[in-house]
């Protein structure tokens, strides 16, 4: 039996409990309602598949992704990222649709949601749907809601833009290969990095549940590389790949074990991007961190740090985090903090090291590393010449040489680069109490600031609180 | 070679007439210290001259760019004429010269000041032109979409490879403001066009319910405990706010 609280202010904006009745708010509300329950998912990316415009049909897809326009939280829109129904079989403690709150509901109809998406497309609002849903009924009665909206866009619609939508857990087999020959991306969001923190806070839902669809999807993904191999012309089976998304600061779980998780997530699932949600207390819950504490965006900013490092810098969990210190430090970007610890490793002659050597310098990014290898063809580099290339000098200047000189004025002893690495941004960004541990005028407590701030003030769980439950299992996912 | 100390090119103005100086500059053996059109400003010092536009000389300078430097060299070429670097002609001309001394490998002259200033333009035309692709809003007017900008860069060309191939079967119109140009498209082809105004009928109705829908949606997926507008007008600075719908108040 479901229940539908009932809610003041918006009129008439609850479907009956049979979840059936069609609703007669008018589309304004019910877009409001659906959107802002769709705010808190992170991944509204629209990359990862490049295919042309085609007579007949409406879209294309680029696949660097286009960034539509940026909300005033300064977070790209590319995608109408809306949820088909936000009503919701499951009680999930740290969601905002749990089945338990008193909010208003509303549903899409398959239809006037395909129709809502190709209009915005037609103006150029939007790359795409980003399409997600609360679980009606069950979830494979709303996999098929989905599926209903998305076939009216590519078959009627001739829609040739971006898809991404959400894999219910639990939904069956046949539907999820459905799904994947219409949309360009699917993800399934694991939410709770360890299965101690999912039996807590979402005691419905199973890891295994979650990683099935995962694995329907990687081996889709595979099984159409070698059909595509054969017939060129055979369906595409999410051609831009799966993402999933863990939320921060919910449970107790150090970034080591967010950072293994991911790297097995990229190796073994082949995952395209995994996404860091910093948990917003919207839900007042003895289990979770409280209304009042702050989102945890500094260490979700660090974890994206650190996941670029794993996806492009060449980067293994185990160089950023490991099991000593399983969490980063929040002051200073994982790259410095990684380079502070391996200062036996620099300096480097930019003139003749590698590619993959450049990466590891601070303030050398993808971009620059490869601007570097291909001027120093035409000459030798020095460093006005290494400005030019877009290198930032401010923190690159401990950790090179050019032509076999040091930067002129630049001291290497662990306390003077540790003081040049530190930005002003990085120092407003941390929390007061760890601020204050951070001035340097006092005596600089190295040891501190090497190993790590205290992680209490950062939205954590009290230990005591899941503790009994905490570190027995990783999830399902061998590390 | 003689390298003049103020000699000035004048031309017309197009990607033509300025491949029209290079060759010149060779026959002549002169080496001009500027390139400019008509409008711009001469001073009393200068010696110019005026060069006349023939399509076979600009013919085999365009072409002796593909076979003395590379074939993406002529791309590179006709997207630097695009960009709003004042100097653009007189950059472009050394990088042609430095072209054919070293070929191909002159795009590996990223500290050369000339091929420095010349691809970061270059690079900035593009990341305006994909800024666009997403900032471009189309209203419709009895089925035609309309959309006006005000870039920095000519970036119209290459938004009209885009549209063109996204929206194949409608019929559109994109106003360049700041150049008084404008992309037309109809499912038999794409123009580019001078065009010096452009004025609309009042708003439709459905579209004007559009317009509300997506002002809603804007406005409610912002995170509030996340609000960051430093963050939003990194990414979206504030000139580009005047043509988008959900920016400006209704």
């Amino acid at each position: 039996m479901v229940f539908w609280p009932r809610k003041r202010n918006i009129r008439s904006a609850f479907l009956r409990a049979d979840g059936r009745g069609h609703i007669s708010v008018d589309l304004l509300e019910k877009l409001a309602i659906l959107t802002d329950a769709a705010k808190y998912d992170v991944a509204c990316t629209s990359s990862g598949v490049d295919r042309s415009g085609q007579a007949g049909k409406v879209g294309s897809a680029v696949a660097s992704g286009i960034c539509h326009s940026f909300a005033s939280d300064g977070r790209c829109i590319s995608l109408l990222k809306v949820l088909m129904t936000n009503q919701c079989i499951y009680d999930c403690k740290y969601c905002v649709n749990r089945v338990s709150r008193d909010t208003p509901r509303a549903a899409f109809a398959p239809r006037e949601l395909a129709d809502l998406t190709i209009n915005f497309y037609r103006r150029n609002y939007i790359e795409g749907l980003f399409l997600s849903s609360g679980v009606m009924k069950n979830p494979d009665y709303t996999t098929e809601r989905m599926i209903q909206t998305i076939e009216v866009l590519r078959n009627e619609y001739s829609f040739n833009g971006y898809l991404h939508v959400k894999a219910i857990p639990g939904t069956d087999n046949a539907l999820i290969r459905r799904m994947g020959l219409l949309a360009d991306r699917m993800s399934v969001n694991i939410e709770l990095p360890s299965e101690s923190g999912l039996g807590v806070l979402a005691p419905q839902k199973k890891p295994e549940a979650i990683l099935r669809p995962m694995a329907l999807i990687r081996s889709g993904m595979e099984e159409n590389t070698s059909d595509l191999a054969l017939y060129r012309h055979a369906p595409k089976f999410v051609p831009a790949g799966q993402s999933t998304q863990l939320i921060i600061g919910a449970t107790p779980d150090s970034d080591h074990k967010i950072l293994s998780l991911s790297q097995g997530l990229y190796n073994k699932y082949k995952l395209k991007r995994v996404f860091f949600s910093a948990y917003n207390p919207v839900v007042e819950d003895p289990l979770l961190p409280s209304v009042f504490s702050a989102p945890p965006l500094l260490r979700e900013h660090r974890l994206y740090q650190a996941d670029w490092l794993m996806r492009f810098y060449g980067f293994s969990a185990g160089e950023i985090v490991d099991a000593k210190s399983p969490n980063m430090n929040l002051a200073i970007d994982p790259k410095c903090n990684w380079a502070l610890r391996h200062l036996e490793e620099f300096p480097i002659e930019v003139n003749r090291a590698s590619y993959d050597r450049l990466l590891r310098v601070p303030g050398v990014g993808v971009m620059s590393a490869r601007r570097i290898v291909q001027a120093r063809r035409a000459g030798s580099l020095d460093f006005e010449g290494l400005r030019k290339l877009g290198v930032v000098l401010k923190r690159a200047k401990f950790f090179i040489t050019c032509q076999g000189k040091i930067s002129e004025g630049v001291v290497i002893q662990p306390d003077t680069v540790l003081r040049g690495l530190l930005s002003k941004n990085d120092l407003s960004m941390l929390p007061a109490v760890a601020g204050e541990q951070l001035s340097f005028t006092d005596v600089p407590d190295m040891a501190r600031i090497m190993g790590g701030v205290p992680v209490s003030t950062f939205g954590y769980l009290p230990e005591e609180r899941t503790g009994q439950n905490a570190g027995q299992f990783e999830f399902g996912i061998h590390i | 070679m003689q390298d003049n100390s103020n000699l000035v090119y004048i031309y017309d103005g197009t990607l033509e007439g300025f491949l029209c100086c290079v060759y010149e500059s060779y026959v002549r053996k002169e080496i001009p210290t500027d390139i400019r059109t008509e409008d711009g400003q001469i001073h009393i010092i200068e010696q110019t001259q005026w060069i006349h536009t023939d399509l076979d000389h600009a013919e085999k300078i365009y072409e002796s760019i593909d076979r003395k430097i590379a074939l993406e060299a002529q791309d590179f070429i006709k997207n630097a004429f695009l960009t709003c670097v004042e100097d653009r002609e007189i950059l472009m001309y050394r990088f042609i010269r430095q072209g054919y001394h070293y070929g191909r490998s002159v795009f590996d002259r990223l500290t050369d000041p000339t091929v420095d200033r010349l691809t970061k333009a270059v690079r900035n035309l593009q990341r305006e032109s994909h800024s666009f692709m997403g900032f471009v809003r189309f209203a419709l007017y009895d089925g035609v979409m309309v959309s006006c900008i005000a870039p920095k860069n000519r970036v119209l060309p290459l938004l009209s490879t885009h549209f063109a191939n996204r929206y194949p079967d409608e019929t559109f119109l994109i106003y360049d403001k700041t150049h008084k140009m404008a992309i037309v498209h109809k499912p038999e082809g794409t123009l580019l066009t001078a065009m010096t105004h452009l004025t609309l009928p009042p708003i439709e109705d459905a579209e004007e319910a559009y317009r509300t829908l997506w002002r809603c949606f804007h406005s409610t997926i912002a995170i509030e405990e996340r609000r960051n507008p430093k963050c939003q007008m990194n990414h979206m600075p504030k000139r580009f706010w005047e043509e988008m719908t959900e920016l400006t108040a209704p």
